[in-house]
């Protein structure tokens, strides 16, 4: 019995050892931590159960046979945030380089479908140089098995992925199906084709960070969502993003007590709105303001910074917020804005997540760049996905609600619950200039005229109480009773119940 | 007694004046322009009138909209408060055409103290002391330099129509004199198109000491006692305290009796303040005559107990002063400090905006706020970037300049930069605190501007217990959370590190009544405080071997906290012991270089950009301009190359620091 005890030990001391002390060093250089170490930070102290430490590859090739690492480059297991459970992997890049393996791909799909059965998130921590070369076709074949469970586990459990390392290659798509992507600046990276493959085939001359680094995904591609500086940062704000969310869709979202009065008034935010309509104020004092303890976690804040997207609390339960952010663009809907925006929408929707919808938005951003690029089907995505969405939506219209964006941004007609407007608000087709230019085009020459006309135009629609004759806001509210407000509708939804028609699933204009 | 005043001025003394018209029953009116509609001083006032754009010129200094709305809303008489018009001899007159009282003196007192040489020769002949000098008009600079000789060097050459430091020469021998003499007349020519100069001797480390006056029309005149406003940078005052720490009683005296003198001299019927210089041996010499209520004010309010614009009413009103000398008793000590929307980091650059949040201190019997703006409010380009006046008071002035430090810590301001760290250096300046001030206080203390190095150092044992109370705080919130497993839930940890301006501070925390107690090494250290999640202010108090009461300013800051105390700013990680130590493995990021940017050094509108892509430029070449404020700021190469980037163009909104163009 000792003897037995004694091989455990050993053998769980030669998996803890990982790549060995020189390459843990090495990691520990490029400013990273090891795969354990990142759980260690991740999950709240001694809950990790670890799985699998004494999984080994089965590849004998190229000298594969003598090289036998107990764990072969991910550590598995479950643990919890907070006290609830997640479950997690954590690729090892001192062992072989984290690359992925037979063997190791089993290891995620193993954590992944006891996740599934029992409905808790998936944690990914990405650090691998690639697929397992020597192995061939067994690893990619690991991938997709990966892959196909990715797509199952999607909208059931939160599924994700932080990116602590390299992600290269067929690799970058397990990352890409989860929910949301979190990368450490300057020492992870995402692409499909790496710097040296892209000069050959187009001559490109770029590095790796500026190819796919967290920089790059987190603010040109929107690939991922948010950059953090190094390891412990990404991991403790992990630990923070993780409490907004279920453990699945069959949960709602868990409640943290707050002393924040669900009654707060708040004076200052009725002189938010400028005199002048054409000056931008800062949509993020609205829903700072308004939320819990001013407590707001902002998702992809780099991408499409027109729409501003991201969790809060309110009255302790988690909501998500999408926002136009006069800011930026005037907080137009773009092609990049409307993904964005859309994926966002989907999300809470899976999750049981009521959304809150503040509106300003002057309209779609004209031009062939953006016609060209398939606005149309772009746009479609978060008209879609609003339509679609059977959650609690509470939508504000805070100043401009114009053509087209007005219908999609949570409005009544789709669906919205409970569709409020500040006194500010303008619910029109377009601003009163434009359409005056083209209903009085005869007066175009007359400015005096079109002046008049325009006042006229201003006086009869821009305004919120067009859109309340029809009922098309259920109310015109002070702004400084925002925060009131919302609660009062949100408690009132606590138990809505809408279903959409049976089908196999429906098709978004992808 | 008026039955209604109307108030022609805006912000914070707007206000001041409203709230004593209230206290004596006599109802207000305000004006404002544009850019004032939904200010302060329009909700506090029972009517409102408009008087046009923003811009004063085009508004608040309108003597005809003024009479206008006088007429309009029937107000008996108007208070002008401080600047704009409050010392034009034509607004006074046009008033008096109108039927219309000012509340202040007569025309011939505001005219005969607006000329600095009138003044003067005034002031010399009621036998107030003068800086030795002559007032005479200098032919050349061969007479120039004779003078100079009487009065003996150094000498100050100033141009008599001047003002903010504009046609001014320091000589200290006869080729500087000489020297001096022209191009003080060159640029009082130029500046204000009147070339007269005057030489006086130049007084060397002065104190700026004043005398509040008050006058009734039956000949009536007291002193109140003495304000000291030596810290001034670029001779706008920013710290002011009444009394003085450096005037004797006897010196009190004679000041205050030739600034009755004076005051009598020109029938001055009304709150006044006749301004000394003051040398090292406590000579004093007559500067100028302000004829109109200063902004500094209320810390004479507070050492003597009157309301001076209460007077300013009643006197104007007809009333006589019931008040004689001997009544007048200074108690305590009071110190007034201006906040102001500027970055005292970047060289006091002025900072206009939304007040995202604006907390002042909570008034009392030791803190005054006199404000004009509210949480929501604008600073706006077109005014003077004043926040407030923030005044305290106290028997004694170590006392009274601990409260002000506490009111600082107690300001809570977000949305713009303002100079609260800045004041809260004065306060705890050694120098400040000993009251050896001179006028040259800031530009001998900060010659070379102020930074992050000039805040006062503080004990950062304080800050970190601080630090460990709210984030105990934060993870008591955080294992409330919902949904954790039975039996499983969270268990918060005893020890942690606080990472502290580059410091790890561990220690380990339990819970005691009221608050926790900290062991880091040495006493005990216990935190007493209700702060809770979300709150601006942390107030409490940490015990080691004493009792230290703290406020400070909480702001969360990623994953973990910005503090704000004592004018500084710093951010507090909390971590486990473990992750403390794997964070001392990251590495250390060195700031992205910009040097190959053109960076915004404001806010503002980029007006012209004088390069483009590929374009070689030379060091000193225009690169771009923006405005803000309404100045034009030229922006230059500061080195030879090549522009490889625009990215912003004419017509664009900067923010600070956004990039404008990028060298190769």
């Amino acid at each position: 019995m000792t003897e037995i005890i004694r091989q455990l030990q050993n053998a769980r001391a030669g998996a803890r050892a990982g790549g060995g002390i020189k390459r843990i060093e090495s990691q520990h250089q490029k400013g990273k931590l090891t795969a354990r170490e990142r759980i260690e930070l991740f999950l709240d102290a001694d809950t990790f159960e670890e799985w699998d430490m004494f999984v080994e590859h089965r590849c004998h090739d190229f000298g594969m046979g003598e090289q036998q690492i107990p764990g072969d480059g991910v550590v598995i297991g479950y643990g919890t945030v907070n006290g609830r459970l997640v479950f997690v992997f954590s690729q090892d890049f001192t062992v072989f380089g984290g690359s992925l393996s037979e063997a190791h791909a089993e290891k995620i799909c193993k954590i992944m479908d006891q996740a599934l059965k029992v409905g808790a998130p998936v944690i990914g921590l990405n650090d691998s140089g690639g697929a397992r070369i020597q192995e061939g076709v067994a690893s990619l074949a690991g991938y997709a098995e990966v892959f196909q469970r990715n797509v199952m586990a999607s909208g059931v459990i939160p599924q994700i992925s932080l990116i602590m390392g390299p992600c290269a290659g067929g690799a970058v798509y397990s990352p890409a199906m989860t929910d949301f992507i979190f990368m450490v600046k300057d020492s992870s990276y995402m692409f499909v084709t790496g710097p040296e493959v892209t000069k050959t085939v187009t001559h490109e001359t770029v590095s790796a960070e500026e190819l796919g680094g967290a920089v790059t995904h987190t603010s040109r591609s929107g690939v991922a969502d948010l950059a953090f500086e190094n390891d412990v940062e990404a991991l403790l704000q992990l630990r923070r993003f993780v409490d907004f969310l279920p453990a699945n869709n069959r949960e709602k979202p868990p409640v943290r007590p707050t002393s924040d009065p669900a009654d707060r008034i708040e004076p200052s935010l009725d002189t938010l709105i400028p005199e002048n309509a054409n000056r931008p104020y800062d949509m993020s004092e609205l829903i700072l303001k308004v939320v819990d303890d001013g407590d707001f976690f902002e998702v992809s804040p780099a991408f499409a910074g027109n729409i501003m997207t991201g969790f809060a609390r309110m009255e302790g339960q988690t909501v998500g917020i999408v926002a136009n952010q006069p800011m930026v663009l005037a907080g137009c809907l773009d092609i990049d804005s409307s993904r964005k925006a859309a994926r966002f929408v989907r999300f809470c929707d899976c999750f049981n997540i009521p959304i809150i919808t503040f509106v300003d938005v002057p309209g779609f951003l004209p031009g062939t760049a953006q016609e060209y690029a398939g606005i149309i089907k772009h746009g479609a995505k978060l008209l879609y996905a609003y339509a679609d969405c059977t959650v609690p939506k509470v939508t504000v219209i805070t100043r401009k609600a114009y053509g087209g964006a007005y219908d999609v941004m949570s409005s009544k007609h789709l669906r919205g619950d409970v569709n409020f407007a500040w006194p500010t608000a303008e619910i029109a087709v377009m601003g009163p200039k434009g359409a005056v230019e083209i209903i009085f085009r005869n007066d175009i020459g007359d400015p005096q005229k079109i002046a008049e006309r325009t006042e006229e135009y201003r006086r009869k629609f821009a305004n919120p109480f067009v859109a309340g004759h029809r009922g098309f806001i259920d109310d015109v509210i002070r702004p400084h009773a925002t925060r009131q407000r919302i609660c009062r509708s949100l408690a009132m939804l606590r138990d809505k119940k809408v279903e959409n028609p049976w089908r196999k699933h429906g098709n978004i204009p992808l | 007694m008026f039955k209604k005043i109307l108030i022609a001025n805006r912000g914070e003394i707007a206000c001041r004046v409203i709230k004593t018209a209230k206290k004596m029953g006599i109802a207000t009116v305000a004006v404002y322009s544009d850019a004032d509609k939904d200010a302060l001083h329009v909700q506090m006032a029972d009517e409102a009138v408009h008087i046009g754009p923003p811009q004063s010129a085009q508004s608040y200094l309108l003597i005809e909209k003024i009479v206008e709305a006088c007429r309009e809303t029937g107000a008996e008489a108007v208070h002008p408060g401080y600047g704009f018009l409050s010392e034009k001899r034509e607004f006074q007159e046009a008033l008096a055409a109108a039927g219309v009282t000012f509340i202040g003196p007569d025309g011939h007192a505001i005219f005969a103290m607006g000329d600095k040489i009138e003044s003067k020769k005034l002031a010399k002949a009621a036998g107030v002391s003068s800086v030795p000098g002559f007032l005479g008009v200098i032919k050349d600079a061969q007479e120039a330099v004779t003078i100079a000789r009487e009065i003996g060097y150094p000498v100050m050459i100033k141009a008599s129509a001047g003002g903010g430091g504009k046609g001014m020469r320091l000589a200290r021998n006869d080729q500087e004199a000489a020297e001096g003499f022209i191009s003080a007349t060159n640029e009082a020519k130029s500046s204000f198109a009147d070339d007269r100069v005057f030489i006086e001797k130049y007084i060397e480390n002065p104190r700026h000491i004043e005398i509040q006056v008050l006058g009734d029309s039956f000949g009536n005149v007291i002193y109140l006692g003495e304000r000291e406003c030596s810290i001034q940078r670029r001779h706008q005052k920013v710290i002011e305290e009444a009394p003085s720490p450096f005037l004797t009683a006897a010196v009190r005296k004679e000041m205050g009796e030739q600034a009755v003198a004076l005051a009598k001299a020109v029938d001055y019927k009304s709150a006044g303040t006749v301004e000394f210089i003051v040398d090292a041996q406590r000579n004093f010499y007559f500067l100028e005559m302000n004829t109109r209520l200063q902004v500094e004010h209320p810390v004479t309010e507070l050492v003597t107990g009157l309301d001076l614009v209460e007077w300013m009413i009643r006197i104007a009103a007809g009333e006589p002063l019931t008040i004689k000398q001997k009544d007048v008793k200074v108690r305590g000590w009071a110190l007034e400090a201006r906040v102001y929307a500027e970055d005292p980091f970047r060289n006091f650059l002025p900072s206009i905006g939304r007040l995202t949040r604006y907390l002042p201190p909570q008034e009392n019997d030791n803190v005054r706020v006199d404000t004009g703006v509210y949480e929501g409010g604008e600073i706006s380009m077109y005014y003077d970037p004043m926040i407030a006046k923030l005044c305290t008071y106290a028997p004694v002035r170590e006392l009274a300049i601990s409260h002000m430090r506490q009111a600082l810590d107690q300001y809570f301001i977000r949305g713009l930069n303002h100079n609260i760290p800045f004041l809260a250096a004065l306060m705890a300046h050694p120098r400040f605190v000993r009251g050896e001030l001179t006028t040259n206080f800031i530009a001998e203390e900060y010659p070379k501007g102020f930074g992050a190095a000039d805040l006062p150092v503080e004990d950062p044992r304080l800050l970190v217990a601080v630090a460990a109370f709210v984030h105990r705080r934060q993870v008591e919130r955080e294992a409330s959370l919902s949904g954790q497993m039975p039996g499983r839930e969270k268990k918060i940890g005893g020890d942690w590190v606080v990472k502290f301006g580059g410091t790890n501070y561990p220690y380990a925390i339990r819970p005691i009544e009221g608050g926790y107690a900290l062991e880091m090494g040495g006493p005990t250290v216990s935190v007493l405080s209700n702060w809770d999640i979300g709150q601006p202010f942390f107030r409490g108090v940490v015990k080691d071997d004493n009792d230290h009461q703290v406020v400070v300013q909480i702001d969360r800051h990623g994953v973990g906290y910005r503090l704000f105390h004592a004018g500084s700013r710093a951010d507090a990680v909390v971590l486990s012991p473990r992750a403390a130590e794997l964070a001392a493995l990251m590495p250390v990021k060195a700031a992205p270089d910009m040097s190959q940017y053109l960076l915004s050094p404001m806010p503002g509108l980029l007006v012209s950009l004088g390069v483009a892509e590929g374009q070689d430029v030379k060091a000193g070449e225009v690169l771009a301009v923006v405005e803000a404020m309404k100045m034009e700021n030229i922006l230059r190469a500061e080195r030879d190359g090549t522009i490889a980037k625009v990215h912003a163009n004419p017509g664009e909104s900067l923010a600070v620091d956004q990039k404008i163009v990028e060298f190769a």
